[in-house]
């Protein structure tokens, strides 16, 4: 899960990170100016959307004055906020309102799990302010990484050692570690995936900022962590999506229009590419999972069918636990509740597939042997 | 012969009174494993559906049965890497951890604690292993495998069983199948399986099949060109996959330049494997490694 901005930063502040002041989120172009009105006339306007490049997209915006705050508020919120991590865009509904601070430098630090060393893994580097992405293409020397033992955690003088090796001035690597130390902290306790501060502000009067938060919830990890519940905000993901997640089912909008259901996550990627070595494009990926039974495979259909560029939906199913008699069972039954007007191909193989075939002979699916049969006959009927 | 399992592994099942632990219990049976012992704390001194000896903890189940490996069902919500760790100190040769859902956290203290000592796990939030014939420690449905000289290494599991059915109709049988599980964090990774595989005599070739996001590919690409001398054919799956989505498994996702399809296909040709296009080229490219 991921967290916003604002979010992020008062899960920092919990911490002892030092973050901008700031008069709190505005949804309407009223609280905005109002909100800069507190912080005494000036403020920024941070558009709070789950993309990296906002600034450059029009995301960020200073207001000299209330008014300004709210001419300002009238066009970000609502807005589709388009960058180059997310060029499909994503609407603005909240806006940080922050005190302008003046940045001397930048620098950037982040806690990210690395599945080589397989530990959590601190970087910084003195490039802040930028892709991290890109510093690391360009200037991997400009990237300091210090891997954790898990079982001794992080010392002192390693949070030093990492500061020095990225190049960070030499007064203020004691300050810089640490700031590491609370973000890592952060980092752990939360059970996050990624925490990003970039930039790490340096101020002219030298203090060290969290100017920006980045923050993922390992996903896994959130039956323990009831506090981010009032974080989950389902408004910015594709409906569909939301809705899936809502269904409890694993689905990707991937904007073809072959509806494609499988399961097992391996198996329907495969799927998704052989349709698209048919000459087709998939609309999604939804996985069913383990052992699903016929109602899982009827609210699936129905998903996948409230996409309307779906022009053809393509089952694949090998079954392990899974058994193909429920899942044939399961499409016979959407088949009788819900309107559906394309065509679909079953493909049925391992545990009880031929109990599964026999079901489905009497009705209009089409059934198919293999995954390539499957993929090419839904292609045809869909051209 | 057969890798890491065979018929004298004695297999003690952790979590065995949950949904999914009794009725893999029952199939495991069926195939043919020898399952020693239960655990479940609390319901020490009973026995299962089948007769099994449940115990309450790991430690006292190996003293009684002598078993050596375990397969953990325990779900998530009750800390499934401490189970994990049970096991590692109970001094058992194979864990296998079918769970999914276990927190990263977790997995990177268990790992590194497995790794101090002789245990090799298996997982998280994987199928299993099965050794055609003579054990089974895992989900997979036991009728499409067959014993043979292939090897068989996965991130996934019903890819797996798609790609096994296809070996096994061609008249291909397997050594051993590892499904190594497709979280981020896992206690066994390509390079570990694929030096079993070479230096197991009956595996004659090695099938392995990746998928995006991470690097492990690539490392196995590494290891396979400079360490490998038994010939390996790949797949990869999510070839079409677009960036920045999580394709089921939490660690699919191809982020920024790490992760993608064609890194990995390019690496694995790099190093001499034989990239298979789609599932159903597996069985001519491992014929025609093996001089069939």
């Amino acid at each position: 899960m991921k967290l916003h901005e604002y979010q992020g930063k008062e899960l920092l502040a919990k911490y002892g990170v030092e973050i901008p002041g700031n008069a709190g989120i505005a949804e309407t172009p009223e609280q905005a100016r109002d909100a800069v009105a507190r912080l005494g006339g000036k403020g920024v306007l941070k558009a709070q959307a789950h993309t990296g490049g906002r600034g450059k997209a029009g995301g960020i915006k200073v207001a000299g004055s209330p008014e300004e705050a709210e001419t300002l508020a009238r066009q970000m919120i609502g807005m589709i906020l388009k960058t180059h991590q997310v060029p499909q865009g994503l609407r603005v509904e909240k806006l940080l309102i922050e005190e302008p601070i003046t940045i001397e430098k930048e620098f950037y630090i982040g806690v990210v799990p690395d599945r080589a060393t397989q530990r959590n893994v601190l970087i910084v580097s003195a490039m802040g302010g930028m892709d991290i992405e890109a510093v690391a293409e360009e200037h991997p020397e400009a990237i300091a990484k210090l891997p954790v033992d898990p079982l001794i955690g992080v010392r002192d003088y390693q949070l030093r050692q990492v500061c020095y090796e990225a190049n960070l001035p030499d007064h203020l690597i004691l300050q810089a570690a640490a700031f590491l130390r609370k973000l890592y902290t952060a980092y752990m306790e939360a059970d996050a995936s990624l925490a990003e501060i970039n930039p790490l502000a340096v101020t002219k009067d030298g203090r060290l900022l969290a100017a920006d938060a980045k923050f993922s919830i390992d996903d896994n990890a959130l039956f323990r962590h009831p506090e981010f519940a009032a974080f989950k905000e389902e408004s910015e993901e594709d409906p569909i999506e939301a809705e899936a997640h809502r269904r409890g089912l694993a689905y990707v909008r991937l904007g073809g229009y072959i509806g494609v259901i499988g399961n097992g996550a391996g198996l329907v990627m495969a799927t998704i590419d052989e349709v698209a070595r048919a000459g087709g494009k998939a609309a999604n990926f939804l996985d069913i999972g383990g052992g699903a039974k016929a109602d899982v495979v009827h609210n699936a259909l129905e998903l996948v069918l409230s996409d309307p560029n779906v022009k053809g939906v393509m089952f694949n199913i090998f079954g392990g636990i899974t058994r193909g008699d429920e899942v044939a069972k399961g499409i016979i039954e959407g088949t009788r509740t819900l309107d559906i007007r394309v065509p679909m191909v079953v493909r049925l193989a391992g545990t009880n597939a031929a109990e599964g075939a026999a079901l489905l002979e009497k009705t209009s699916l089409i059934p198919a042997e293999t995954m390539a049969e499957a993929a090419e006959k839904i292609v045809a009927l869909t051209k | 012969m057969s890798i890491l399992i065979d018929r004298n592994t004695k297999v003690v099942v952790q979590g065995i009174t949950g949904r999914e632990g009794s009725f893999h219990t029952g199939q495991m049976l069926e195939y043919g494993t020898q399952i020693v012992a239960g655990v479940t704390p609390g319901k020490g001194d009973t026995r299962d559906a089948y007769g099994i000896a449940i115990f309450n903890t790991v430690k006292e189940a190996v003293a009684a049965t002598g078993a050596n490996a375990s397969i953990i069902f325990v779900p998530a919500k009750f800390n499934t890497a401490d189970s994990i760790l049970e096991a590692n100190e109970a001094g058992l040769d194979v864990i296998v951890a079918i769970t999914e859902g276990v927190p990263t956290r977790d997995m990177i203290e268990a790992v590194r604690i497995v790794k101090m000592g002789k245990a090799r796990l298996i997982g998280p939030n994987c199928p299993g292993l099965i050794s055609p014939g003579l054990c089974k420690m895992g989900i997979m449905p036991g009728n499409i495998f067959t014993p043979g000289p292939v090897g068989m290494v996965s991130r996934s599991g019903t890819l797996t069983y798609e790609i096994v059915d296809e070996l096994t109709r061609a008249g291909l049988g397997q050594t051993t199948c590892v499904g190594i599980g497709g979280d981020p964090i896992i206690g066994t990774t390509f390079i570990d399986v694929l030096p079993l595989f070479e230096a197991d005599p009956e595996t004659k070739a090695v099938v392995f099949v990746g998928e995006i996001g991470g690097s492990d590919e690539e490392i196995a690409a590494e290891y396979i060109k400079t360490k490998m001398t038994k010939p390996v054919v790949g797949f990869i799956s999510g070839r079409t996959a677009p960036p920045g989505k999580r394709m089921g498994h939490a660690g699919a996702i191809i982020s920024g330049k790490t992760g993608t399809p064609q890194a990995k296909v390019d690496a694995l040709l790099a190093a001499g494997v034989a990239v298979a296009d789609t599932t159903h080229d597996i069985p001519e490219l491992v014929k025609k490694a093996l001089g069939l």
